[in-house]
């Protein structure tokens, strides 16, 4: 089935949340808002000046005493400001709004406000300790241990006898590498429109955007307006993109706008320029990994050593599940007995790190298979055997002690994404091209990997998602839930999924907008986990809706079914009539027919965590693939281009084979600017090159076609049998891209992105500066303490 | 049926059943006072001025300040709300519309500029012109679809181009940060081949 809302896309009829017109009979047009914010990283908020010259009546402003409720963005830890107070602690920290009809006059104002704030002391490298005055996070214990200021979250897992095996073992490899902040560039950049419904005790605050979970949104404002679910009403516009990017952070713009909107009466449009977008908004979290390998003679592991640090930003947002999920995918897809992981995410004054496409795995997986061909190049080893006498087989476990049982062939993976690159032919034609070209240096990597689809642990069991299909009167119908349509193909999928389960022709299923006050939650959409877990309730609440109508589930026609639904109505109405008919003086009509087929979470059977020890069924379902990149260098230029790249992975079953290949495609290409052209000038823990034109995402002509190719293997408790497959593709390109550049330069990258500027240093090292990355890591060297014990250092716990 | 944005929106996406977001109409927004744009520019001043040019085939005439963008006077002034802003510094092509005879990022023309001129914007196309678009891929989340049809259809119209440059060197002025561009490629390359086969079916 083709993309759904395809045409009205590609013709200019969808409509998102800047191309909608509110406007309030009779009580006058909508607002325009802005942010006023804070310049400087750190500091006490000592006065806020209005220039005189401005005529401030015309303003609606608001500051972090009109919030009616708790003065937090509600997430994780709520230590997140809605406006900042007294302190800020990053630049471009919301203070104050603004809303006024002209957008103009809102620009003149934002540069007419003067917010006086004394500094202190910020931190913007988390590999350097903090200073008494920079602790600003973990000074509240009184028995505090050293190394935990400022540290937001630490996680552990254990596995085996780690120092034992290191005892016993041939050889050992060490290494760190670390990976660089990304945006998301979601073409439409954050926007919502806040407006109020009725007046009194019983307004309601509705908030309209672009966003990846109505919910969480809705959570946020009931805390900071202090208002009851039922006085909040969020609903999701089509949205232009989110990669994550729309998973947390609109709560702050939905509040922002519904501030403005409950002062003026009036609705208010929120929508960030690109520029704001780029300055204020999450990004991914920076990261530094260092592994410690023990493996025998002939290469098996025998133990794996993982230090993880990743820089969280000024505030928790998402950082802790962020950490989690890139602790449990560090150790990567192979079998080792003894593993030991130290996380931790620190506080730093940069803009807050948020949720991004891969959610810490990419920066583990990074790590994980850049240290393999490190490995494979000290043992003397071929880096695809190395990986084949280490991947899991079914009856192994991970690092986790999950044991895989899925019957996928992991093998086959590698084979497939082998055959299709040209591996072996490619890898004897670079040594050729390289031995004769003067200028262009070739060569091919890979990355062997997995993602976990879904909430980690027990998380899917806590969020207890719910899902409805509505039988409408006409023998239509309808599927109510949360899950947003941000371009990944929710409603396709959905429609696909309903139709097939009741028999019914797509046209005949209607998708419900996300709207709080109509759909009941079923999740957030994050983490993969739409197709594979609200998918599966999709086809249980269409089950369910077959049961109420007393069809079986065996194969009734769609016919049945259509003739079934506009019964029941029928039925329903004639009941209504005759009770309307008796009473005389009529009850209360109820507008919606409760025809309605429901489904509930269940954690499939014998899924068992432990979030205390950190072990166990880290996921339901893992995704498993191979990727392979081919580069060409230019010695010349230093800029490494990628000219051919395969993805090959198992997810189960592929719902829609367009859909699927678009979401491989696009986030192969979303990793490959990762790796490659994504760099940040920071500045005051802040983006500097906050545009398009410096800030450089891939082009058509940056990257070659991404070939693409599935195998599948059906989870029974996913949709039709799926896995996530959202995520995927962020974790591979990175990895398989420097390793092909190790293998064209004969170097050792152990950083991305690899710009230009970080090649040069790596094929004409700096003399005092022979190796500018892994061995030079602050986290390593810059304190005394690095080369005590295995565990020393900032890396260390 | 309440005339309002969102369930203009709701029936657009055909999948949508009326959403029952009545109180945001669909009266025309934008400023209080504004007499015509209000420009781009911090100075914008009140000098409106009269401009008539060809806009999707039709004649139009509308007042705009000197400091307006093309994209706004379309957007807020026209309602042609099809063609996006994704980066307003001509970076992205989200906004992209044919002038005359080239495909211009409309963030970047005065709209004065386009006075007696033919504009032809997203809104200009069927479903069927889109249609190979649609079967390969080339849209996911949409906001740069706009853009990137209007390109599309400017080099369709144009095989010739494709003798000196590559289909992806001719897309490399807009932005997507969904597909990885496999889709509109393809996409684009289906619809090349189909021209080329009816010319030569009406030929041969
Ligand atoms: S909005 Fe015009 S090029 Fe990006
Ligand atoms: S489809 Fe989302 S940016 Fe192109």
């Amino acid at each position: 089935m083709k993309r759904r809302e395809g045409l009205a896309k590609l013709t200019g009829r969808e409509r998102y949340v800047d191309d909608l017109r509110p406007s309030v009979d009779g009580r006058g047009r909508a607002l325009w808002a802005a942010t006023v914010r804070s310049s400087v990283a750190r500091g006490r908020i000592r006065s806020v000046r209005f220039d005189p010259a401005i005529d401030w009546d015309a303003f609606v402003v608001v500051d972090h005493r009109d919030i009616p409720g708790r003065n937090v963005v509600k997430l994780i830890a709520d230590d997140q400001p809605v406006l900042a107070a007294d302190r800020v602690r990053h630049v471009h920290e919301p203070i104050l709004l603004l809303a006024h009809p002209s957008r103009s006059a809102l620009r003149r104002a934002v540069r007419a406000v003067t917010i006086d704030i004394e500094p202190e002391s910020p931190i913007f490298d988390v590999c350097v300790p903090p200073t008494p005055e920079q602790v600003q996070h973990g000074t509240d214990h009184p028995h505090q241990e050293p190394g935990q200021e400022n540290v937001f979250k630490r996680l552990a897992v254990d596995k085996g006898d780690v120092d034992a095996a290191f005892a016993a073992a041939a050889h050992i490899v060490d290494g760190t590498y670390a990976t660089g902040s990304q945006e998301h560039v979601y073409l439409e950049p954050q926007g919502v429109i806040a407006h109020i419904e009725g007046e009194g005790d019983d307004d309601v605050v509705v908030v309209s955007g672009s966003m990846q979970c109505p919910f969480y949104v809705q959570g946020a404002l009931m805390m900071a307006l202090d208002r009851e679910a039922e006085r909040v009403r969020v609903v999701q516009t089509s949205t232009g993109g989110g990669f994550g990017g729309k998973e947390e952070f609109p709560s702050g713009l939905a509040i922002h706008a519904a501030l403005l909107a409950l002062k003026a009466r009036r609705p208010v449009k929120l929508i960030y320029d690109r520029g704001e977008d780029l300055e204020a908004s999450t990004k991914r979290h920076p990261s530094w990994v260092r592994h410690r390998t023990a493996l025998d003679a002939d290469g098996r592991l025998l133990a794996q050593d993982i230090d993880i640090v990743m820089d969280a930003g000024a505030y928790v947002t998402l950082s802790p599940v962020v950490l989690s999920r890139g602790v449990i995918h560090a150790a990567g897809p192979y079998r080792c007995a003894n593993v030991r992981i130290r996380g931790r995410c620190v506080l730093s004054n940069r803009v807050p790190f948020g949720a991004f496409r891969g959610f810490g795995a990419p920066q583990t997986l990074f790590a994980c298979e850049r240290h393999m061909d490190r490995i494979a190049h000290q043992l003397g080893l071929d880096p695809v055997s190395l990986r084949r006498v280490n991947l899991l087989r079914d009856g192994d476990s991970t690092a986790t002690s999950q044991t895989i049982r899925d019957g996928s062939d992991r093998s086959a993976v590698i084979d497939q994404a082998l055959a299709m690159a040209g591996w072996y032919e490619k890898r004897a034609a670079h040594r050729a091209f390289n031995a004769t070209e003067p200028w262009l240096r070739r060569g091919i990597g890979l990355a062997v990997f997995h993602h976990g689809a879904g909430f980690t642990g027990s998380g899917e069991v806590y969020l207890d998602s719910r899902v409805a299909v509505a039988g409408l009167p006409d023998g239509r119908v309808e599927v109510l839930t949360a899950a947003t349509e941000m371009g990944q193909g929710t409603i396709t999928v959905f429609t696909q999924l309903a139709a097939d389960r009741l028999g019914l022709p797509p046209e005949d299923v209607l998708i419900a907008q996300p709207d709080t006050a109509r759909v009941p939650d079923s999740g957030p959409t994050v983490a993969s986990r739409t197709a594979m877990i609200v998918g599966r309730l999709v086809e249980r609440a269409c089950d369910d809706l077959r049961d109420r109508l007393g069809l079986g589930p065996e194969a009734s026609s769609g016919d049945a079914v259509r003739r079934a639904i506009i019964a029941w109505h029928e039925d329903y109405a004639r009941r209504e009539q005759s009770s309307r008919d008796e009473t005389r003086d009529g009850g209360v009509a109820t507008s919606a027919p409760p025809l309605l087929g429901q489904a509930r979470y269940q954690a499939p059977p014998g899924v068992l965590w432990d979030d205390e020890r950190y072990r166990g069924d880290a996921y339901g379902a893992f995704a498993w693939a191979t990727y392979v990149a081919e580069v060409e260098v230019d010695l010349r230029t230093y800029s490494a281009r990628v000219i051919d790249f395969v993805a090959v992975q198992e997810i189960g079953k592929v719902l829609n084979e367009v859909l699927a290949r678009g979401q491989i495609q696009g986030g192969v290409v979303q990793g490959i600017g990762w790796a490659l052209s994504e760099s940040f000038v920071w500045r005051d823990g802040a983006m500097a090159n906050a545009q398009l034109t410096n800030y450089v995402i891939p082009t058509s002509d940056d990257v070659p076609s991404i070939r693409v190719a599935f195998q599948e293997n059906p989870y029974p408790h996913g949709a039709q049998g799926a896995k996530g497959i959202g995520e995927l593709p962020m974790d591979g390109p990175g990895p398989a891209i420097a390793n092909a550049i190790a293998a064209a330069l004969d170097v050792d990258p152990c950083e991305i992105p690899l710009t230009p500027e970080t090649l040069m240093d790596l094929i004409d090292p700096i003399v005092d500066d022979a190796s500018p990355l892994c061995d030079a890591d602050p986290a390593l060297n810059n304190r005394p303490s690095a080369t005590e014990g295995a565990h020393g250092g900032l890396i260390g716990s | 049926m309440a005339s309002s944005d969102l369930d203009a929106r709701s029936t657009s996406t055909v999948a949508r059943p009326t959403s029952p977001v009545a109180t945001i109409t669909g009266a025309p927004a934008g400023d209080d006072e504004m007499v015509c744009g209000e420009g781009s520019g911090e100075d914008g001043t009140d000098d409106c001025i009269d401009i008539e040019f060809s806009l999707n085939g039709e004649s139009t005439s509308v007042l705009v300040n000197p400091a307006d963008r093309l994209l706004d006077v379309l957007r807020d002034q026209l309602d042609l709300t099809g063609t996006k802003e994704g980066c307003g510094e001509g970076e992205c092509g989200a906004c992209t519309v044919i002038l005359d005879h080239l495909p211009v990022n409309s963030c970047l023309v005065p709209a004065y500029q386009v006075r007696g001129r033919r504009v032809e914007t997203v809104e200009s196309l069927t479903d069927e012109d889109v249609a190979h678009l649609h079967a390969s891929g080339a849209t996911q989340c949409g906001a740069c679809t706009p853009g990137v049809a209007m390109t599309a259809r400017w080099i369709v119209d144009r095989p010739h181009l494709l003798s000196r440059h590559t289909l992806r060197a001719l897309m490399a002025g807009n932005l997507c940060r969904c597909t990885g561009y496999d889709g509109i490629i393809e996409g684009i390359e289906l619809d090349l081949t189909a021209r080329e086969d009816a010319q030569r079916g009406s030929t041969g």
